[in-house]
């Protein structure tokens, strides 16, 4: 069964076509890249597959179950995550308790209003285990809007994997960030579990090309090329695209 | 609470310290204090626990309500209203006057929180305003602009009345520090946790998991039943009710509470509601223009205080810990 089943899904804003008709289907396991020039539609993509925002037509189907029409609380639960393409966390919270927040979430519907967080031993070792596995141990008590840029990157994205979703949904997760910060997240994506199936946008080609196993390029909204990383180089008309006079980037 | 680096284990010892003195000496100012002043007191506790619930929707939830007087008040009628006119017991009207607001809360809740930002500090206003409008136009229930007199000082056995003030200093003490210890608890709980992640960023806790309208109700009916706690202990104290409990004015004073006081944590409005009420009884003693003087106190914490006093403190504190 496919992790993730994308079947004719538009999307308009009043007049605009944002998206039409994409159709795609993802493997467990899969490393899908999604890569394509500004405006492409690829973060209004992720934004339907999340469930920030509803389809216009078609449907999305996570491991056979149709999702097209739940809320992106429910896609969660479910074990679709997501980072987002603009560094969201709790601004105002410690980095620590950004992680708790993370993985708490898992224990929704529990009768939690009367326990004491901090009585969750097991939820801090686990919190405390996820940061020092990624060497952030140091930073473990500071405002997470204090935090560099880079570091920042890097909490989006273990607040999304803390859980180990079924599906995780990576946009930019690279953008921004220096040479040095850039090998460093990478390596994070690429020591992710094979449970998790990947989607990833990339913007960095060398990056994409590095990750995947395969690519979907799209292009003013719509679906032009997908294959394995050889087909995607070769294709003329992806390097057109991004080569091409009109939509140089 | 948040952005606060862990507190070090000797100022815990600190905080207990604090607070046993602190107990100490709510329990032993019937013994010092005029019976004006005992009043007072009394006064003091329970906007306290007014401004801490309203504090759990704008500190923690990050939900500013400028209609949380309606919970106050109807928490108050019910109870005054249940007392007067079927002669209840505290022990049934106190939980009916609670059952009240959190059935209202949940009602305008259903209501209010399809809504954010100043939007929802609009329609609660608006929904303040028709509970407002209720207790005025409906003269034979309410009594209307003349409100209820003469509701009773309640007995809580027939042996143990609360008639005298010592007595009911020490039953609104004792429910006033149950509400207080109850309030500690959910914002240290899990629950609250979730709530700052909500005031924090509400996208990235939907990415989550965490199912945010429901959240934000329960936070929303919670901390109208507090109100409502405090508006049944202040209609037993004041032995009298009228639309001015619901009045948009009490909403905003109690606002003021947590923002002078300082949101986002506790014992900032505690402390605003506190000042306030002492303020508002020594400058009524001269001038009847006291509302021109609350707009004095709110312009100036807003340009020289705007995180209230509590986070005044805090800045200092951290000025002189180092550069």
């Amino acid at each position: 069964m496919s992790a993730l089943v994308v079947s004719d899904v538009s999307r308009n804003f009043g007049g605009v076509q944002a998206l039409s008709n994409i159709s795609f289907e993802v493997e467990p396991g899969e490393r899908r890249l999604i890569i394509g020039p500004n405006g492409a539609g690829k973060t209004t993509l992720f934004n339907m597959l999340a469930g920030a925002f509803p389809v216009s037509d078609g449907t999305v189907t996570l491991f056979g179950r149709d999702i097209t029409d739940l809320p992106a609380y429910e896609r969660a639960r479910l074990g679709l995550s997501r980072t987002f393409q603009i560094t969201n966390l709790f601004p105002r919270l410690s980095v620590l308790e950004n992680i708790l927040l993370a993985l708490q979430a898992a224990e929704h519907g529990a009768a939690s209003l009367f326990r004491r967080m901090r009585a969750n031993r097991p939820l801090y070792q686990r919190a405390e285990a996820l940061l020092g596995e990624w060497n952030l141990t140091a930073i473990a008590g500071q405002t997470a809007r204090n935090i560099s840029y880079g570091e920042q990157r890097q909490i989006d994205l273990i607040l999304a994997m803390a859980l180990t979703p079924k599906v995780l949904l990576l946009d930019e997760p690279t953008a921004g960030l220096s040479a040095a910060e850039v090998v460093r997240v990478v390596g994070m994506i690429r020591s992710l579990s094979k449970a998790m199936t990947i989607l990833m946008i990339e913007h960095d080609m060398d990056v994409a090309f590095d990750l995947a196993d395969r690519i979907t390029v799209l292009h003013q909204g719509r679906l032009i090329a997908e294959g394995d990383v050889a087909a995607i180089r070769g294709n003329p008309h992806v390097t057109a695209i991004y080569l091409g006079a009109d939509e140089m980037e | 609470m948040s952005a606060q680096p862990p507190i070090p284990e000797s100022s815990w010892r600190g905080i207990a310290a604090v607070s046993v003195i602190g107990i100490l000496l709510l329990v032993a100012l019937p013994y010092v204090l005029s019976t004006y002043y005992l009043g007072l007191a009394v006064e003091m506790m329970i906007f306290a626990l007014f401004a801490m619930s309203l504090d759990l929707l704008i500190g923690y939830a990050g939900m500013a309500s400028l209609g949380h007087a309606a919970y106050f008040g109807v928490a108050a009628y019910a109870t005054g209203l249940l007392a007067l006119k079927l002669n209840w017991e505290v022990w049934l009207a106190l939980p009916a006057g609670l059952v009240v607001a959190a059935l209202t809360a949940t009602l305008f809740g259903l209501l209010a929180l399809r809504t954010r930002g100043s939007y929802f500090l609009m329609i609660t206003l608006a929904l303040s305003q028709v509970v407002w409008g209720i207790a005025f136009g409906w003269r034979s229930l309410t009594g209307g602009d003349d409100g209820l007199p003469n509701v009773p000082r309640p007995d809580l056995t027939p042996h143990w009345s609360l008639t005298s003030d010592t007595a009911f200093y020490y039953f609104v003490l004792i429910l006033i520090g149950i509400g207080t210890l109850l309030l500690i608890r959910i914002v240290s709980s899990p629950f609250g946790y979730a709530l700052r992640g909500i005031r924090e960023s509400e996208t990235r806790m939907l990415a989550l998991g965490y199912d945010v309208w429901r959240y934000r109700l329960a936070a929303f009916v919670l901390a109208s039943t507090f109100a409502g706690l405090a508006g049944c202990l202040y209609v037993y104290y004041n032995r009298f009710v009228s639309p001015d409990y619901l009045q948009v004015v009490r909403s905003a004073e109690v606002l003021l509470m947590v923002i002078l006081g300082g949101a986002g944590t506790l014992i900032g409005p505690a402390i605003g509601a506190a000042l306030i009420v002492l303020l508002e009884n020594v400058i009524s003693a001269y001038t009847e223009r006291w509302l021109i003087v609350l707009g004095v106190i709110y312009i100036l914490v807003a340009c020289f205080a705007p995180r209230g006093i509590v986070g005044f403190i805090r800045e200092l504190r951290a000025k002189r810990a180092g550069p």
